[in-house]
């Protein structure tokens, strides 16, 4: 196992580092995958299937110790592959369709994948204290990891999050910092920190342990075809913040294949932003392979990031596999999440909103074919973002039969 | 114009360990040519081989990302802080 430039492809060592010293590129864990024969790949399926109900059954697939699943962690991933047969009436789609369900981690979203990850590197480097920069879900699942786990923890927001998520990135003990400004100007503090005295020991989980926290997002590559039943989704949408989750979903879909775990076929990745922050959206209707950055204002704080460093992967994807980029209004997010509600019963922060809205506007659009096995991933809990969905009582009612008969709501 | 520039990590090879170091240009393409002279390699790990910013590399001039400004023609006046950092994903 080594640490290998995406860019440039030169090697390193493993250790706490993120960019390349040739070329600024991101690095990212690089594998000696055994060969993907038919009997090596019928044990190494069986192995899984035999392990934890957990990421940790995919234990040999990740930068993680051998023993990982003894070690004090939240044990994140299996969640639910809910098949969405309502939805799919609701959006004509015929080939099935499915909701990857993340609000189900321990922290209800997936970032307690890749912090469970980036636990595990932040023990093997000696570090104390874990931090990071985040958009809120992120601070919640570093604060609640490193509790478990032992570490303490400070972690940086932009000032303005939703309620629920500075309470769930609070409550877990460490110490949480608002900063006046962006998650673009939180990501560049954190840069600045990790140069300097002020950040030594200090494992930031998305900054320098970054290479071991994307390898987190390979595991819902991994559920997803074991649940479709060792198989690749022809579609599968996928929610851009900073494009970290959509790159290694690829990743782990082609290991997947290398491994011989499923049948190589062809698979299209699409990404999902919303209109108020959709950098990589322009650059791919744009035909550009790089990104410019915008200021961000959306609803989906979750996906708010203006200057998405995987960017230009993302664009790659999407193109490489038949895919595309698309965007939603805060208004059409907020229909989305209502109709993931009201057909599934999974209530989905604004990121599902923007998945499903997305996934509403490819099949519109004729991007996305209805008659293919499509899975749709909702990422965060709607608990968190309350405040986007405006819901409440049918009516308020003295408690007494006539009052409930007077408003019309009963049988018959 | 002499202004400060911040060095990543990665870069204080070049610059003897120091995390910041001055360096004198009006604009952001002159700033590095002057940071070139003095210390010998560094443009070519800010710029790719046409003379462009790496698409991994994030400059900021006073707190401004220069992809939002001038990019490389984006001024220096006197006493600018300039930062290089290489460009992180997050959530």
């Amino acid at each position: 196992m080594a640490l290998s430039c995406r860019e440039c492809g030169e090697r390193f060592g493993l250790g706490p580092i993120f960019a390349c010293a040739l070329c600024f590129g991101p690095l990212e864990v690089a594998y000696d995958l055994p060969a993907g024969g038919p009997r090596q790949a019928a044990d190494l399926r069986k192995r899984i299937e035999d392990g934890p109900a957990n990421i940790w059954r995919y234990a040999p697939l990740l930068p993680v110790p051998a023993d990982v699943a003894d070690k004090p962690n939240l044990n994140p991933g299996l969640t639910k592959l809910v098949k969405a047969g309502n939805l799919a009436r609701e959006l004509g789609v015929t080939g099935g369709l499915y909701v990857k369900d993340d609000s189900g981690n321990p922290t209800h979203s997936f970032k307690d994948r890749v912090v469970a990850i980036a636990v595990e590197a932040a023990r093997a480097f000696g570090f104390t204290t874990l931090s990071c920069s985040s958009t809120g879900n992120l601070a919640g699942a570093v604060g609640a990891a490193a509790a478990r786990a032992g570490f303490k923890s400070c972690v940086f927001i932009p000032h303005d999050l939703e309620a629920g998520k500075v309470v769930m990135a609070a409550v877990y003990g460490g110490d949480l910092v608002g900063i006046e400004g962006t998650y673009d100007d939180v990501n560049r503090f954190c840069s600045e920190l990790i140069g300097d005295p002020l950040g030594e020991g200090w494992g930031f989980v998305n900054v320098n342990l970054r290479p071991y926290y994307g390898e987190g997002s390979k595991t819902l590559a991994y559920e997803i075809c074991e649940q479709l039943g060792w198989r690749l989704p022809d579609q599968i949408v996928v929610p851009i913040a900073s494009g970290s989750q959509l790159t290694k979903i690829d990743k782990g879909l082609k290991e997947l294949v290398a491994l011989g775990l499923v049948e190589d076929r062809p698979y299209k990745i699409f990404g999902a932003q919303a209109e108020g922050c959709s950098p990589v959206s322009r650059a791919f209707k744009d035909g550009h392979d790089v990104v410019r950055p915008v200021k961000p204002d959306t609803i989906a704080k979750s996906l708010a990031i203006g200057n998405p460093a995987d960017g230009p992967y993302v664009l790659d994807i999407a193109r490489r596999t038949g895919g595309a980029v698309e965007d939603v209004t805060d208004e059409q997010i907020v229909d989305a999440i209502r109709l993931l509600a009201r057909t599934e019963g999974i209530f989905a922060e604004t990121a599902g909103g923007v998945t499903v809205g997305v996934t509403r506007k490819l099949i519109e659009s004729g991007l996305l074919d209805p008659s293919l096995t499509t899975v749709v991933l909702n990422t965060g809990d709607g608990l968190k973002t309350l405040d986007a969905v405006a819901a409440g009582p049918t009516a308020t009612i003295r408690p007494s039969l006539e009052a409930f008969r007077a408003a019309g709501l009963a049988a018959g | 114009m002499s202004v400060t520039v911040r060095i990543p990590t990665i870069l204080r090879t070049y610059t003897g360990g120091k995390a910041e170091v001055p360096a004198q240009g009006s604009t952001l393409s002159e700033v590095i040519a002057d940071l070139e002279a003095n210390h010998t390699g560094i443009a070519g790990r800010v710029l790719d081989d046409s003379g462009k910013l790496r698409r991994f590399v994030n400059v900021y001039v006073n707190d401004d990302d220069v992809r939002f400004e001038q990019g490389l023609q984006t001024p220096t006046p006197d006493g600018s802080a300039v930062s290089v950092i290489p460009a992180v994903a997050g959530g």
